[in-house]
């Protein structure tokens, strides 16, 4: 008995001590340059969405310079910008842009846009494929307004299709997210349909139901049919789940695939600080609900090397990098952005 | 006792030490009052600390937050209720499956299994206590939520044309879902409760069963008789045990209950716990969002050490009340 106490109070303990543990960051040896590349460490944090591609870019970068030693931990854009605000983490990975109660000041950062990836309605309706649904559609199913498959709205866009009366099922993210936040952000902007708002989370119709994670979601999807949800490339090519073409701004039904995804990059208006908007981008060829990500940098840092380090590693994602990108399901920055980027990038770090 | 030859006899150099001994004695009862009031100390520092943060939400609109039915912390509307339902309704259902279980389970280690298996079911049971929450929620996920979603659909039209039921096992498209948790959290309780009910049953004086059986009791009326009445508080201070792990549980809800916001009768739908939420929205909360987050934690916090305490009174009362133990 005394020793089930005991671990009761053992789990509390352990749970106070993580709930008050951040994650640990920051630090750099102190050790000279080694030539022209950078040494030491360095430390990010943040957005989980470009995970797969930063981790990727850092072990291909490890051969390229084995002497910088990069981690990123993907602790989500929330925690990533309030660590960044701590000093923390000599960059921050976020996919929202910061806003008052985030914990970085105003001018102390500067954005660099990385890479982007579209966002898939993906489906499971055996024996349907390549659906068709417009912006006003989408909404509506995803708001239960539309409650069965066999829908005259989905119909109406799909003439050559069977559609049977199974009942739609929504999956959503249960976690907060980027991708939630971008998927809402879309309906809202696009369509006058929606009502639901956007943010990281919504509150969704009743029976929707929610998965951890994109690989959450992909699962719900799997498992349920009629079942519809939102979920990034990555995800739905690896669980290879049906994805549904989205009309664009220009009225063409476009599938996801990357270089829809880098045409909406190249339709998109890129604000001054580098932050842009590539949900509903103007151009045939481009697939409406596209997610940006970015990092965030410091504008001054104390430590010189990490300073070289990060510049060192970021001028890589930007460059050589973005060749990865593609084989992580993550569309590289056109090319006008990504001068714009490197630009940006020399003029924070000298 | 024997008297000794010497006048001057071991005992006596024994004597000698005794001053000593006393000072040990006493630096031991500091020592170990220190380590228990540490954890006092620390429980404290939780509860003021966790508090001070989360105050800002709280105080943002107390009585939404307590009973509000809609979470938009894009809006900062932030009401807790359907996590608190979610908390009280998955735990609830881990404790019904899981009390009858962990009783039968501990009844037959202690009166009817061989004394030789005896100690390889209590292993077994135990092991079950090591598998890391997570797993659970993975098999849960994958595993078991393909399996019993056909299972709930059956059931939800068996039960459809009876008034009651059908409100509490209504139709359903999913597997993740209230019932589907409580299930998983009463496997993760089963050994808690299991354990203690073992040592509870175990304290039982051996006189009073002998008794029984001396008065042509069965071995079933032997339990009903002298072990259960005798055992009673301690099963009610194992079921608090097993039920503060249920409250708690994150990882493992997270996976399978679905998060959605709904305070409805429905098992078989979709909804969230407190413990859940909290992990589903941390990472990419800021600002009020985080500090609403903390306030859950609170609330849970203080739900937890409540029943903590509920479980420690009533097991002490059955200490009192069984012979020969002190609390």
């Amino acid at each position: 008995m005394k020793l089930n106490r005991r671990t009761i109070f053992g789990t509390i303990t352990a749970g106070a001590l993580a709930m008050s543990m951040a994650a640990c960051g920051g630090g750099s040896d102190d050790e000279a340059g080694d030539g022209d590349l950078a040494s030491g460490e360095i430390t990010g944090s943040g957005a989980s969405f470009p995970d797969a591609f930063y981790a990727a870019a850092i072990e291909a970068y490890a051969e390229v310079n084995p002497e910088l030693v990069v981690t990123y931990n993907a602790v989500g854009s929330g925690t990533g910008k309030s660590e960044f605000g701590e000093g923390l983490n000599d960059f921050a990975g976020s996919d929202s842009l910061v806003k008052d109660g985030d914990g970085p000041a105003e001018g102390s950062f500067q954005y660099i846009p990385t890479v982007a990836a579209p966002i898939t309605v993906s489906y499971n309706l055996p024996g349907v494929d390549g659906l068709q649904l417009d912006q006003e559609t989408l909404a509506n199913i995803f708001q239960g307004a539309i409650t069965t498959w066999n829908d005259d709205a989905i119909a109406a866009t799909n003439p050559d299709v069977e559609l049977p009366d199974t009942a739609i099922t929504i999956a959503h993210r249960s976690d907060g997210s980027g991708t939630t936040s971008n998927f809402t952000k879309f309906l809202d902007e696009a369509t006058d349909a929606w009502t639901l708002g956007a943010g990281d989370e919504i509150t969704w119709p009743e029976g929707s139901i929610g998965g951890e994670k994109n690989t959450g979601v992909a699962t719900v999807i799997t498992q349920t049919e009629g079942a519809i949800g939102y979920v990034d490339l990555a995800d739905a090519s690896e669980t290879g789940l049906v994805t549904a073409s989205i009309e664009n701004a220009d009225g063409a039904f476009i599938q996801p695939t990357l270089d829809a995804t880098t045409a909406a990059l190249e339709g998109a208006e890129v604000a001054e600080d580098l932050s842009y908007n590539p949900l509903n981008a103007a151009g045939a060829e481009t697939y409406p609900i596209v997610a940006p990500t970015y990092i965030l940098l410091h504008t001054e840092y104390e430590d010189e090397n990490v300073a070289a380090g990060v510049k060192e590693f970021v001028n890589y994602l930007l460059t050589d990098g973005q060749d990865i990108a593609a084989d992580n399901n993550f569309a590289p920055l056109p090319d006008a952005l990504r001068q714009q980027a490197v630009d940006a990038l020399n003029e924070t770090i000298a | 006792m024997t008297t000794t030859a010497s006048p001057e006899s071991p005992p006596q150099v024994d004597l000698g030490g005794e001053a000593r001994s006393r000072r040990t004695d006493k630096g031991f009862t500091g020592l170990v009052a220190l380590a228990g009031l540490t954890v006092l100390v620390v429980l404290g520092l939780i509860l003021v600390t966790t508090s001070v943060q989360a105050w800002p939400a709280i105080a943002h609109d107390p009585v939404e937050f307590l009973t509000g039915t809609d979470w938009v912390p894009g809006d900062e509307i932030f009401g807790t209720l359907p996590f608190l339902y979610g908390t009280l309704v998955t735990s609830v259902i881990a404790m019904v499956v899981a009390v009858p279980v962990s009783i039968g389970i501990a009844l037959f280690i202690t009166e009817v299994a061989h004394r030789r298996s005896r100690k390889y079911i209590v292993t077994i049971v135990d092991l079950l206590a090591t598998v890391p929450s997570v797993v659970f929620g993975l098999v849960g996920s994958i595993v078991l939520i393909p399996w019993v979603t056909p299972i709930y659909q059956w059931w939800a039209g068996v039960v459809a044309p009876v008034p009651g039921l059908n409100a509490i096992f209504d139709e359903t498209n999913t597997g993740r879902n209230y019932f589907t948790a409580g299930l998983i959290l009463a496997v993760m309780c089963i050994p808690i409760i299991t354990s203690i009910s073992r040592e509870v049953f175990a304290t039982v004086p051996e006189i009073d069963k002998q008794g029984a059986y001396a008065l042509g009791a069965t071995r079933w009326e032997m339990i009903k008789g002298a072990i259960l009445p005798h055992s009673f508080g301690g099963l009610v201070g194992a079921s608090m045990l097993g039920l503060g792990r249920a409250m708690g549980e994150t990882i493992a809800v997270a996976l399978v209950i679905g998060g959605s916001l709904t305070v409805g009768t429905n098992l078989f739908e979709p909804g969230n716990t407190m413990a859940a939420v909290i992990a589903q929205q941390w990472g990419e909360s800021s600002g009020m969002h985080t500090e609403a987050l903390i306030g859950i934690g609170v609330v849970l916090f203080a739900i937890t050490v409540l029943i903590n305490f509920l479980a420690r009174t009533v097991v002490r009362r059955a200490e009192i009340k069984m012979k020969g133990a002190h609390s």
